[in-house]
């Protein structure tokens, strides 16, 4: 095992070296001068140069590009040009936000997929399976914003019952305070991720019931559960410690590459429900064209992105050998 | 007399309910300037956020705009967008997944590798990057689009490949020196285009979704052009007393999607018929 996290963390690197200059790649992308385009038309000729020497534009491509794998070794993802501050510190303040929205997504869709995909596979055939592998399929069909508009203009605008926008408290220090004897905070936090994070679990949710659904057809058929059946076990428990188990195998690895489409989705989200996260730092970047901060959300994306995949598969190779020693 | 058979394919619920919405569609956006009740930017103020009736079928919007003709010249934008990315994203996979695939080592091992790198980043992100440095058009959105979706064709025609460059019929075909871009194009390409057709269609509806998230975000193509991103995120300005606008432009998107996603599941279910088999 220890050979295979080695081996996989060594992986890790090449993948962060073209993260790098992919992301760096994107200043090469702007068309004529960077520092006029990104300043816009009103920019002063003294603004312009100031920012072309910040920028080392003056340089050529690989001296630059040398320079900013420097910079990043040492934690320093550049400087914001109109917040004026580190952009590392404005992604630190908003990553939590987004990564808590995400994580509960994903607990969200984990949860409504696999209870979706296994009611579906054990009623194969019968209208719950159409049901669910219906609502699946408008799922995956449905854009991210339109289900969050349509769930704010029901559960908020309409019934009142949950906050159209915002953020509660954080959610570790919600749970702290609920701890510690005040579980309205931790309520408030909850009533308040509830709708965004449905939002974006929905698609994953989704993909996750048609993948069980499959994996569990293919699992039922195996004669281990036959053997289970003919030993006298009732069926919840065939289905729920015999099968399940080996059906969520292949649906470990899938729920990983979901966090990356999560991560991604949340940035539409954010814009909806003003969560304050990265998603809605992302939107400000872009419409401002602040381009090192761009740079540095893209790559925070990027290697959040890896990183949970590094756990995913170690997490994998520990419940399958098949895959250390493959 | 036999009795009339229905041909396999029309038995696949999945590919003709697909396809009968995306044929609609097709009609809709080529025929658009024929099917358009009035003008795309034509306001009525008198007639203004109206319910569908006989003179506008899909009701209007904040200026009286006729809806169903700004969502059917809409079409064409999210087509022809939709249409560009996915060409050339397949272009681009294929031709990177058959060097991968069929040369192997060192030629296998950087080009995957680079098609990881892509796959790291979150589409959206990446895309809203790459269209915020080089600003909205077609060309600049589809090639935003292009980055990331042609990596899913490098993945499964490598794969493909794989597996074909050990058939019988590709080592005999070396054996009587057939050079390796003979092999390449005229026996492995042809035995691939299953999958990147199935493909083809999926990343239609994944093209549709990311331009028009684009349009929502307001990084797509600018107003008045009547993106269905633009007119849902636009109806989201009146969302509290007039739903209407931003529910039937999401449906839109919806239903586009949904149509290129079955007609996805219903070739994939005819030109591999193990996975039918695995699903059933």
């Amino acid at each position: 095992m220890l050979a295979y996290v080695i081996r996989r963390l060594l992986l890790l690197i090449p993948m962060a070296v073209g993260m790098i200059v992919v992301t760096f790649g994107l200043l090469l992308l702007v068309p004529g001068d960077p520092a006029a385009v990104l300043l816009g038309p009103e920019a002063s000729p003294e603004m312009i140069a100031n920012l072309r020497r910040t920028l080392g534009l003056d340089d050529p491509w690989y001296v630059r590009l040398g320079a900013y794998f420097w910079q990043l070794l040492h934690g320093d993802l550049g400087r914001s040009i109109f917040q004026s501050a580190p952009v590392s510190e404005i992604i630190g303040g908003r990553i939590g936000a987004t990564i808590e929205l995400a994580v509960v997504a994903l607990l969200l869709a984990t949860l409504i997929g696999v209870t979706l995909g296994v009611l579906a596979a054990v009623r194969q055939g019968s209208l719950i399976d159409t049901v669910t592998m219906l609502l699946a399929q408008l799922g995956v069909s449905m854009p991210v914003y339109w289900l969050g508009l349509l769930l704010m203009l029901g559960f908020a605008v309409q019934l009142n019952w949950l906050p159209a926008i915002g953020r509660g408290a954080p959610m570790l220090d919600a749970i702290v305070a609920a701890l510690s004897g005040r579980p309205q905070v931790l309520w408030d936090s909850i009533l308040h991720i509830l709708l965004p994070a449905l939002a974006l679990a929905a698609n994953s949710a989704a993909i996750i019931s048609r993948l069980v659904r499959t994996s569990m057809l293919e699992v039922l058929r195996e004669d281990f559960v036959r053997t289970a059946y003919a030993k006298g076990l009732r069926r919840p428990r065939v289905v729920v410690r015999h099968a399940l188990r080996n059906a969520l195998l292949p649906v470990l690895s899938v729920i990983g590459l979901r966090f990356g489409a999560l991560l991604g989705g949340a940035v539409l989200v954010e814009m909806i429900f003003a969560w304050p996260g990265l998603g809605q730092l992302t939107f400000s970047a872009v419409s401002q064209r602040d381009l090192p901060l761009i740079q540095g959300i893209v790559l925070t994306f990027a290697l959040i992105f890896a990183l949970v995949n590094l756990v995913v598969d170690l997490l994998y190779a520990l419940v399958d050998p098949r895959v250390r020693l493959g | 007399m036999s009795a009339m058979r229905i041909p396999k394919p029309l038995r696949n619920p999945s590919l003709v309910i697909g396809g009968l919405i995306i044929l609609t569609l097709v009609f809709l956006a080529v025929f658009a300037p024929l099917l358009a009740t009035h003008g795309v930017d034509q306001p009525d103020m008198r007639n203004r956020f109206s319910l569908p009736s006989e003179v506008h079928w899909l009701g209007t919007d904040n200026l009286g705009r006729d809806l169903w003709s700004r969502l059917i010249f809409g079409a064409r934008i999210s087509l022809s967008i939709g249409i560009i990315s996915v060409t050339v994203a397949a272009l681009i996979g294929t031709s990177v997944g058959l060097a991968a695939g069929y040369f192997g080592g060192w030629v296998d091992m950087l080009l995957m590798r680079i098609t990881d790198v892509f796959l790291g980043f979150p589409a959206v992100v990446l895309t809203l990057a790459i269209v915020a440095v080089l600003g909205p058009g077609i060309v600049n959105i589809s090639a935003a689009i292009i980055a990331v979706t042609w990596t899913e064709y490098a993945r499964v025609v490598r794969a493909t490949t794989l597996v074909l460059r050990e058939q019988n019929y590709v080592q005999a075909a070396k054996a009587l020196g057939a050079s390796w871009p003979r092999i390449l194009f005229m026996e492995i390409l042809p035995n691939t285009l299953g999958p990147i057709i199935v493909l083809a269609s999926l990343g239609l509806g994944t093209a549709v979704i990311i331009e028009s998230a684009l349009s929502f975000l307001g990084f797509g193509l600018p107003p008045p052009t009547p993106t269905w991103g633009w007119t849902l995120s636009y109806g989201t300005r009146f969302i509290r007393d007039e739903p209407w606008l931003s529910i039937i432009a999401g449906a839109t998107i919806m239903v586009t999607v949904l149509g290129f996603n079955l007609l996805g599941d219903g070739l994939r279910d005819i030109l591999d018929p193990r996975q039918l088999t695995r699903a059933k």
